[in-house]
């Protein structure tokens, strides 16, 4: 095993002492039983009273978050959208399709964090309000990350290009906290608002600069010089053809030209502008000055490199990013999780980014999705895990049992599992099997899962479950309905049987609608079959078709699809027929019918002891008999006439 | 067709459904009703697409809808219908019925009737007593029926507090939905593919009339009747097909025609414009069926009428031809197929799409992906 990244979080239970008992705890798919034993800790201390609960411990608290369900949601619908991106794109259009794709998950993001933030601001307990506004600053984290990563990972930006994505992420990211909290924006001192030139939003900062220049017209000279050089510093547009090498001669005469202004000491009597030529040229010291204005070391960074190296490769940006925290954070204090997570996103070290988040977030969302979408771009190829099948798969899977483990989330974690392809299918089986069902609606949705993916046990087992309530309830015909769905010929025997010995107690059938229209399904049982026929014989002797319901009675016997218990009462009800007026029978179908008489009673095993009530019911059964050979005798002379008479004509 | 608005709202939809405009009115539908199912919690929504003013005037908000009040409801919403302006009845898998009373002064929903104990197994009185899911509803003011799967059809009265009439055992499998024919007839689907017509006018358990599908005995999930021509009925299935019906002849379908991947949850005709038909499924898809045919006289007619009574006011003549359009246009059975000319209306698959319902331009739809559709410009 490899070794812990930290040690693991500890989560107190409230009403449960550790300290004095012993605890015993259950695992299940997504969560955990807890509960206190009786044990005491040491051997012989005092009695304590038990707690009497048992707690249930869930990993993923997220998952049942009201607004983040909605993230659940509306990313599983791009989820599913990327995984059906044909493999065939290649190049430039497959890029720009995973781009959009990762646009698409942060602007979900965005949506939640939003609605969250207005959830947190009209909160009316302040206890939940900080809970909301500490899930909007980790949501508003994820989306930094997840923006840095698609310009690193999935962009890959080349020098030139890097520093205006990267611009664009800063800009994003800190006007984001700028319309939370809302304060710097409102000031009117334009010459505290060096957030604006840090951020290279140099039309603002010229603006500033004349309304300056208005208020003081002794400064106006030194301000109309450095509009001018903010005017006139090169920056890469991205419509601009101009080559990265132009770019920097041009550049480096700007920034020649500001440092002679500052070295003649154009601005040297106020220190305001001087300040602000400075940062113009990159100087570190004059930067971090401003610190308090500058939000985090990565705004830090980006201003330094807009300033000091406009044209960074992609391969240098962890150095200037080292340099920068270090800079920033002045040895005060140590680095927080998020500052780690976006420095190994510096040092394009995929892997480490996905871990820290892992340990850092409370949720698999983000590093489930963040690492499909790498995977896509075919970053991930190399890293094999020791447990399990690849990271990507491993992190998938996390995050569909956490939604298998919900009570409605369960329908989104199929189609993650659907796209695991080594485990996917076995998480699948086993936790489909586990859903609670309590309609038949419900039951249908899981059943065409099942049959979908064609996992035939798991809907033998469903259509058998719903067949046995169906049995419990008294609803045969669903029970019948069921059994024949997952073509389940033993209990379709099974509940046919109860319909025969309902039909033997009342003397007629229940649920005619169903036994009436089996089709082909009745092939599923002998006895299904037989219950079927059976039924029919009944119709046709209904609709007093005699001579076919007497030929399909017999067939019933001596295809031996018939049970022998029922025999007698197949017989008996032959008696009828035989008794009509016209000859139904005819002679070979009586001697049939004779011998199917014979057999049964010659078959009849010797019985113990009689009682009183076996021998009033032998005595029906005898009388029975007699009635029965002496119709069948009168029938066959009957029909030995008729077919003579009918052959001598 | 216009633009359609999606917005997620944390609770898988089962039922969506309009509430009706008053009859003569020229107001286009802004309210509906939604019901929620498989959460831990569910509820009956009000919902409002109203422009609230001026107060969204930039555009972001415009056709996004609004929540106007909820209410707990016990167990999954198996089915929603309105019974008025002001009530919804709502069917339970609990077994229950409930009606709500929607106050539009402060905006809230409470109780109004209830019926605890419509669909059962066991009766109450006994101590092995349990409940069987009520599956479907329809109301016609102040008749309210509801089947189950307990195979029993139950007549009530909103100010009853009794059922006016229970057929126990009316179906030995589950039945699906229910709707009106002519009252006081009844038409029910059930799970081994029946069709049954029953008359609150007989006595005893048996239908007077049963149609069913040949053979295969697939399910049907649901049903409904032709607003003008009460003997064409559209039905369902579990294989996700579509099947015309007239009840007055034959025992099958006139005709079937392949449609969706997977269960039909629900079918519609538009109610004042039948030559189109909705329907939605498990397979995650919303489809449009046009069967008018492209005689423009006609169409215009029906764009410009937009409500049944429109076209009966017109001479007889003209109301014959279009009688016999109408039959053609989803009985006749070959030509039908040239003819229908077939929409998706969703922009992507997503999960089941588990209710819809249309009234006049608008259309409103809810999924398994918790979220809900709504279009004002169908006929665009």
């Amino acid at each position: 095993m490899e070794e812990l990244d930290g040690d693991p979080a500890v989560t107190l239970i409230p009403g449960v002492n550790s300290k004095k008992k012993q605890m015993c705890f259950d695992w299940g798919p997504g969560e955990m039983l807890v509960c206190e034993t009786s044990f005491n800790k040491k051997e012989k201390s005092k009695l304590v009273p038990n707690c009497p609960f048992i707690f249930i411990i869930r990993k993923d608290e997220d998952v049942y978050s009201q607004i983040l369900r909605k993230l659940f949601n509306e990313s599983h619908g791009i989820f599913v959208g990327l995984q059906r991106i044909e493999e065939e794109l290649t190049g430039k259009s497959r890029k720009a399709q995973l781009v959009r794709v990762s646009k698409n998950y942060r602007s979900v993001i965005r949506a939640c964090m939003e609605e969250m933030h207005q959830v947190a601001i009209a909160a009316k307990d302040p206890a939940s309000g900080r809970q909301f506004s500490s899930q909007v600053s980790i949501l508003s984290a994820m989306e930094l990350i997840w923006n840095l990563c698609e310009i690193l990972f999935i962009e890959v930006a080349p020098a030139g290009p890097l520093l205006l994505h990267l611009l664009d992420w800063v800009r994003l990211h800190v006007c984001e906290v700028d319309s939370l909290s809302a304060d710097v924006l409102g000031s009117e001192n334009p010459s505290k608002h060096e957030s604006f030139w840090n951020l290279g939003r140099l039309d603002e900062a010229r603006q500033m600069l004349s309304k300056e220049a208005d208020t003081s017209p002794t400064s106006a000279g030194m301000c109309r010089t450095l509009g001018d050089l903010m005017r006139t510093m090169p920056i890469l547009s991205p419509g601009n053809t101009q080559t990265l090498t132009e770019l920097e001669l041009k550049w480096q005469h700007w920034h020649e030209e500001c440092e002679r202004h500052l070295q003649d000491g154009t601005f040297t009597s106020s220190p305001h502008l001087e300040t602000l030529c400075k940062i113009m040229l990159g100087d570190e010291a004059a930067l971090l000055e401003q610190k308090e204005l500058l939000n985090n070391w990565y705004h830090f960074l980006v201003t330094r490199l807009l300033y000091s190296h406009p044209t960074v490769k992609p391969m240098d940006l962890h150095l200037y990013a080292q340099s920068s925290l270090d800079l920033f954070l002045g040895g005060e204090s140590s680095p927080e999780p998020l500052d780690n997570i976006l420095m190994a996103a510096f040092e394009f070290d995929i892997h480490q980014v996905i871990k820290e988040c892992s340990i850092a977030l409370s949720n698999w969302w983000f590093v489930a999705h963040l690492t499909d979408l790498l995977d896509h771009c075919k970053l991930l190829q190399s890293h094999n895990l020791y447990f399990g099948s690849n990271m990507r798969e491993f992190l998938l899977l996390e995050y569909a049992s956490g939604l298998f483990a919900h009570h409605s989330l369960w329908q989104l974690g199929v189609d993650y599992f659907d796209y695991c392809p080594e485990l996917g299918r076995v998480s699948l089986e086993l936790h489909i099997e586990r859903i609670p069902l309590n309609t038949e609606q419900k039951a249908l949705k899981v059943l065409r899962i099942c049959e979908q993916r064609q996992m035939t046990e798991q809907v033998r087992s469903i259509c058998k479950i719903l067949a046995m309530k169906a049995v419990r309830n008294n609803r045969l015909g669903s029970a019948l309905s069921w059994s024949i769905r997952a073509k389940d010929a033993a209990f379709a025997t099974l509940v046919s049987d109860r319909f025969l010995m309902d039909y033997c107690d009342r003397g007629c059938f229940s649920d005619l609608d169903l036994i009436d229209n089996l089709g082909p399904a009745m092939m599923l049982s002998d006895r299904l079959t037989f219950l079927g026929k059976y039924r029919e014989f009944h119709r046709l002797y209904g609709e007093k078709r005699f001579v076919d319901a007497a030929s399909l009675l017999l067939s019933l016997m001596t295809s031996q699809i018939a049970p022998r218990s029922f025999w007698m009462t197949l017989l008996t009800d032959a008696l009828p027929l035989l008794e009509q007026k016209q000859v139904i029978f005819s002679a070979e179908q009586t001697y049939e019918l004779m011998r199917c008489l014979e057999d049964l009673t010659a078959g009849r095993p010797v019985r113990g002891e009689p009682d009183a009530q076996r021998l009033q019911d032998d005595d029906i059964e005898t009388t029975k008999v007699e009635m029965l050979r002496l119709a069948l005798a009168r029938n066959l002379a009957r029909a030995i006439i008729r077919e003579g008479s009918l052959e001598g004509s | 067709m216009g633009e359609i608005y999606a917005k997620f709202v944390s609770q898988k939809i089962s039922k969506t459904r309009w509430r009706p405009v008053p009859p003569g009115s020229l107001q286009t539908a802004e309210t509906f009703a939604t019901g929620s199912w498989d959460n831990e919690e569910n509820y009956v929504s009000l919902w409002s697409i109203g422009d609230f003013g001026n107060l969204d005037s930039d555009g972001g908000f415009e056709g996004d809808h609004q929540l106007l009040c909820d209410i707990r409801h016990h167990g999954d919403v198996m089915d929603l219908q309105f019974f008025d302006q002001e009530r919804i009845v709502a069917a339970s898998s609990t077994g229950c019925v409930t009606i709500f009373l929607h106050h539009p002064n402060n905006q809230t929903l409470s109780v109004n009737q209830q019926w605890t104990t419509a669909h059962y197994h066991t009766g109450p009185g006994s101590p092995s007593y349990s409940s069987a899911p009520c599956t479907g509803i329809v109301c016609d003011n102040p008749e309210i029926v509801t089947v189950g799967e307990d195979g029993r059809i139950n007549l009530f009265r909103a100010d009853h507090k009794e059922a006016v009439r229970t057929i126990n055992n009316a179906d030995s499998s589950t039945l699906h939905a229910v709707t009106f024919l002519r009252t006081p007839e009844i038409l029910t689907v059930n799970s081994i593919g029946q069709l049954k017509i029953w008359d609150f006018r007989q006595q005893g358990n048996e239908p007077s009339q049963i149609l069913s599908l040949t053979g295969d005995r697939v399910p049907l999930h649901c049903v409904d009747r032709h607003p003008s021509q009460q003997h064409v009925v559209a039905t369902g299935g579990q294989d996700g097909m579509l099947s015309i019906w007239d009840v007055r002849q034959g025992t099958m379908p006139v005709s079937l025609l392949k449609a969706h991947e997977a269960e039909m949850w629900e079918v519609h005709f538009h109610p004042s414009n039948p030559d189109h038909l909705f329907t939605c499924s498990e397979d995650g898809s919303l489809w449009h069926w046009d069967a008018s045919t492209d005689v423009p006289e006609k169409s215009s007619l029906f764009h410009q009428g937009g409500r049944t009574s429109t076209f009966l006011s017109h001479s007889i003549s003209n109301q014959a031809n279009v009688q016999q359009s109408l039959i053609s246009s989803w009985l006749s059975t070959d030509t039908t197929k040239d003819r229908i000319e077939i929409t998706s209306l969703l922009p992507s698959r997503t999960l089941s799409v588990n209710s819809l319902d249309v009234l006049g331009p608008c259309l409103v739809c809810g999924t398994d992906a918790e979220a809900i559709y709504v279009t004002r410009q169908l006929f665009v």
